[in-house]
């Protein structure tokens, strides 16, 4: 099998290899790709949508049909990670905290269960306490993080940035936060049906935002037929038409990076993992 | 030999995508682990990415961002002084999908350890024919 694969893969890249005998010059301005629709991007788009950032703009605007359903993408990859995986099913095995103690009670009699409040709290069966460190140093980072993730969503037409790039960056603060701690603090703090709703608003403000410019007498996402819904002058109106669909975006990549997590790491029960 | 050793450092960027893409293909033919399949499939969108980003790079040019000194003076914009925007695009929504899919794949690889114990691509073939 490997001596197999070894002699495709080695005539595979000759092949490709040969083939790059005809590509242009590494940096040359007149490669192929670089002439024709990227040219006008670059001449027109601040004309188009006072938009500095041509990226953003291409991304959001003048290919915004691709982008609507990449999100689409993105959200389905969210939902079908919670079909595979999540297990609603009860353990058999329940470990609960005495929580003004400590005291951690194991309860083998599937049938029994202590009321679960102020007096006992779940356990995870492999509970190990978080190390203090890591602990204050993602307590004071996440903030920062978040902060950093929503600068990078609301500046995405004037700086690098965007929806997708900012979306990662807040669920990653998420993750970090599950690993930090455990994944029963990020529960608790987000509900799943929470993350859900999160998800599926995104896919809505990006898809609602082009049926509101039909509805203005537009085409489906034009933003310019937007001006008299928000504020600012009217030469920038694409430019935050793109805001509001970034948002959209950040929102629900968001959600969908920690869907897929918190279904990973647990299996789908959502009660313990990393 | 000169001739194709200039040929090479002209173009070294492709050799070094080509190289990337056929070690994620071998991960991917080779490998036994379905993880290390994945892992063979992410280095290969990853050599793909940098293929496109490079064909999108100008010798002097700047990041696909005016500044706002330009649009104050109303300075024309040159092409050629701008990346293409357009590889960088495409490969912002590769990112993301490439991260998706990795999700759902090891969202199968944990059902599929879950079902047979096993990520092993023999053991599990013997386990389906048992069945």
């Amino acid at each position: 099998m490997r001596v197999i694969a070894f002699i495709i893969v080695c005539l595979t890249g000759a092949l490709l290899l040969y083939g790059t005998t005809e590509f242009p010059d590494w940096g040359d301005p007149k490669s192929p790709a670089s002439l024709h629709v990227s040219n006008y991007y670059i001449e027109k788009t601040y004309e188009d949508t006072h938009a500095p950032n041509f990226v953003t703009a291409v991304v959001t605007d003048y290919r915004g049909f691709d982008t609507m359903f990449e999100t689409a993408v993105i959200f389905t990859a969210g939902l079908g990670c919670f079909l595979l995986l999540r297990d609603f099913r009860e353990k058999k095995e329940h470990y609960y905290q005495h929580i003004p103690t400590g005291v951690i009670l194991h309860l083998k009699d599937e049938k029994k269960s202590l009321p679960v409040g102020k007096e006992f709290g779940y356990m995870d069966k492999e509970w190990v306490p978080p190390d203090l460190i890591n602990k204050t140093v993602c307590r004071i980072l996440i903030p920062f993080i978040q902060i950093y993730a929503l600068y990078v969503v609301a500046h995405g037409d004037y700086s690098p940035g965007g929806g997708f790039q900012g979306g990662v960056i807040f669920g990653s603060s998420l993750i970090l936060l599950a690993i930090s701690y455990d994944l029963k603090t990020l529960v608790k703090r987000i509900k799943e049906r929470l993350l859900g709703i999160f998800a599926a608003l995104g896919v809505l403000i990006y898809a609602g935002t082009g049926v509101l410019c039909l509805f203005m007498g537009g085409n489906f996402l034009d933003y310019g037929k937007l001006a008299p819904l928000l504020p600012g002058h009217s030469d920038h109106i694409r430019a935050y038409g793109m805001l509001v669909v970034e948002i959209g975006v950040g929102i629900a990549v968001m959600a969908v990076m920690t869907i897929i997590y918190i279904n990973i790491v647990s299996e789908g029960r959502h009660d313990e993992g990393l | 030999m000169s001739d194709v050793l200039s040929l090479i450092i002209a173009k070294y960027n492709y050799w070094l995508y080509v190289i990337l893409m056929m070690i994620g293909l071998y991960g991917m033919i080779a490998k036994n682990n379905l993880i290390k399949k994945v892992v063979g499939m992410n280095i290969f969108q990853t050599a793909i990415i940098l293929f496109y980003v490079s064909i999108g790079y100008k010798t002097n040019a700047s990041i696909p961002i005016i500044t706002t000194a330009d649009t104050a003076h109303g300075v024309v914009v040159r092409a050629a002084d701008y990346i293409n925007p357009l590889t960088s695009c495409l490969m912002l929504t590769a990112i993301v999908v490439s991260v998706a899919t990795f999700g759902y794949a090891m969202a199968l690889a944990v059902r599929i350890y879950q079902r047979y114990q096993t990520l092993e691509e023999d053991e599990l073939r013997m386990r389906l024919s048992e069945e």
